[in-house]
């Protein structure tokens, strides 16, 4: 079996494991590093529920092996807030209803602050190009493009 | 999903990329991983040997000569390649690409990966065709350079042989290209596309309806020339739940005449 030491920081925390190469990224973070707030939607890279930001890149992370991940820093949703002091997006999410069941929510997160890091005043046709690897399938959309709207300078 | 067991490298140089190929006839080459990682999950591939080759910045960038000539290394990114100011001297190729998927695929994607997986619906194969593309491809021996008629072979077949491995990709310059797809969905997989170049005689490639691109050299971008071609060139497009064989065929002719007047617009 092949086995590979991989160091990643992961919201500001150093992690050193061994992993299988066969190991996908986001099964890494979710089993072996138990932060399992990026989600497994679809696992054929079609829904973006997994979307973490890989130096500085978003990637979905079931399309990206482990082993590929070392050395890297990587941004899941759990390092969104600040304690219990949630970033501006996920307070705008919360008031303006861009969560129904919830489960695309890291995904939309993470694809939200990638767009609001590279272009903070996003037109309507931006943000939902930039979301467009995200997949709700509660169609919560309107509200979701609403929330990123109402953050976006 | 859990993947087959694969042995994992990642090669420092070219050189030793294409010892670790030629070593194992189970190796593969990892690009962008965005179409062999889900192949892999549906075991439609199952290598025993990943040589990863996203270490490798001999693969990456673009260059635009002086002649006008672009060359984009394999491993570039479909977003670099949107990003690149180099690659505006062929606007057709940012326009293509931008409509690739979505931001998270076009991060990870690579122009090298979209030709050498050769999938009959992906963009690239029909516009590298149109465009006059040559392909540089680095072996034992020394590397070669094939021109796209000789590069796309098969389904997932291309002029890449084992222990090979696509290093760049060349470009003439021009700008007077077209390009026109039905799409599942706003940037979605291709049902039928067609790439249209008019710098010199007109090129029209089809992709989507045969293993291959299939190249067209109508008489003129008229498109009455342009059907004629079309229908003249004996295609037999595969049915899907997507499109029938015949509903594919109207497209191509469709987007054919798309494309070719979008190239003509820009003489």
């Amino acid at each position: 079996m092949s086995s590979h030491p991989v160091t990643v920081t992961i919201n500001g925390v150093e992690y050193e494991r061994e992993v299988e190469a066969r190991k996908l990224l986001i099964h890494f973070v979710r089993d072996d590093l138990d932060l399992t707030g990026s989600h497994i939607g679809c696992d054929t890279g079609n829904c973006g529920a997994c979307s973490m930001i890989v130096d500085g890149t978003l990637v979905k992370s079931c399309m990206m092996l482990a082993v590929q991940a070392d050395g890297t820093t990587i941004e899941t949703v759990e390092g969104l807030a600040d304690g219990d002091q949630l970033s501006p997006l996920q307070r705008s999410f919360s008031e303006h209803h861009a969560l129904q069941c919830g489960y695309c929510t890291p995904g939309m997160l993470m694809s939200a602050t990638a767009l609001l890091r590279e272009n903070p005043s996003p037109s309507e046709d931006e943000i939902r190009k930039a979301l467009q690897g995200n997949i709700c399938r509660c169609t919560g959309y309107w509200n979701i493009f609403e929330a990123v709207k109402a953050v976006a300078k | 999903m859990l993947l087959r067991e694969v042995e994992y490298a990642k090669p420092a140089s070219v050189a030793d990329a294409l010892s670790l190929l030629a070593a194992n006839d189970g190796a593969r080459a990892l690009a962008g991983g965005q179409t062999l990682i889900n192949v892999m999950k549906a075991r439609a591939a199952s290598p025993d040997v990943l040589v990863d080759l996203n270490g490798l910045d001999a693969l990456k960038g673009i260059e635009l000569a002086g002649d006008g000539t672009l060359t984009i290394g394999a491993m570039t990114t479909y977003t670099e390649l949107l990003e690149s100011a180099e690659a505006k001297a062929r606007p057709i190729l940012g326009e293509v690409v931008g409509t690739i998927a979505d931001v998270q695929v076009r991060n990870r994607g690579t122009v090298g990966g979209n030709v050498c997986a050769n999938d009959p619906t992906n963009h690239l194969p029909p516009l590298m065709t149109a465009i006059g593309a040559r392909f540089h491809i680095a072996g034992a021996g020394g590397e070669r350079e094939v021109p796209a008629g000789e590069f796309f072979l098969g389904v997932y077949m291309t002029a890449v042989g084992p222990g090979e491995l696509l290093t760049k990709i060349t470009i003439p310059a021009g700008k007077s290209d077209g390009f026109a797809a039905i799409t599942l969905g706003v940037d979605g997989t291709c049902i039928c596309n067609a790439a249209a170049s008019l710098n010199g005689s007109l090129r029209v490639a089809l992709g989507c309806v045969d293993a291959v691109p299939v190249l067209l050299q109508p008489a003129s971008a008229e498109e009455g020339a342009v059907r004629e071609a079309v229908r003249g060139a004996g295609i037999d497009p595969p049915s899907d739940v997507h499109a029938s064989a015949e509903y594919r065929l109207h497209l191509a002719e469709v987007l054919a005449v798309r494309a070719a007047r979008q190239a003509q617009e820009r003489t």
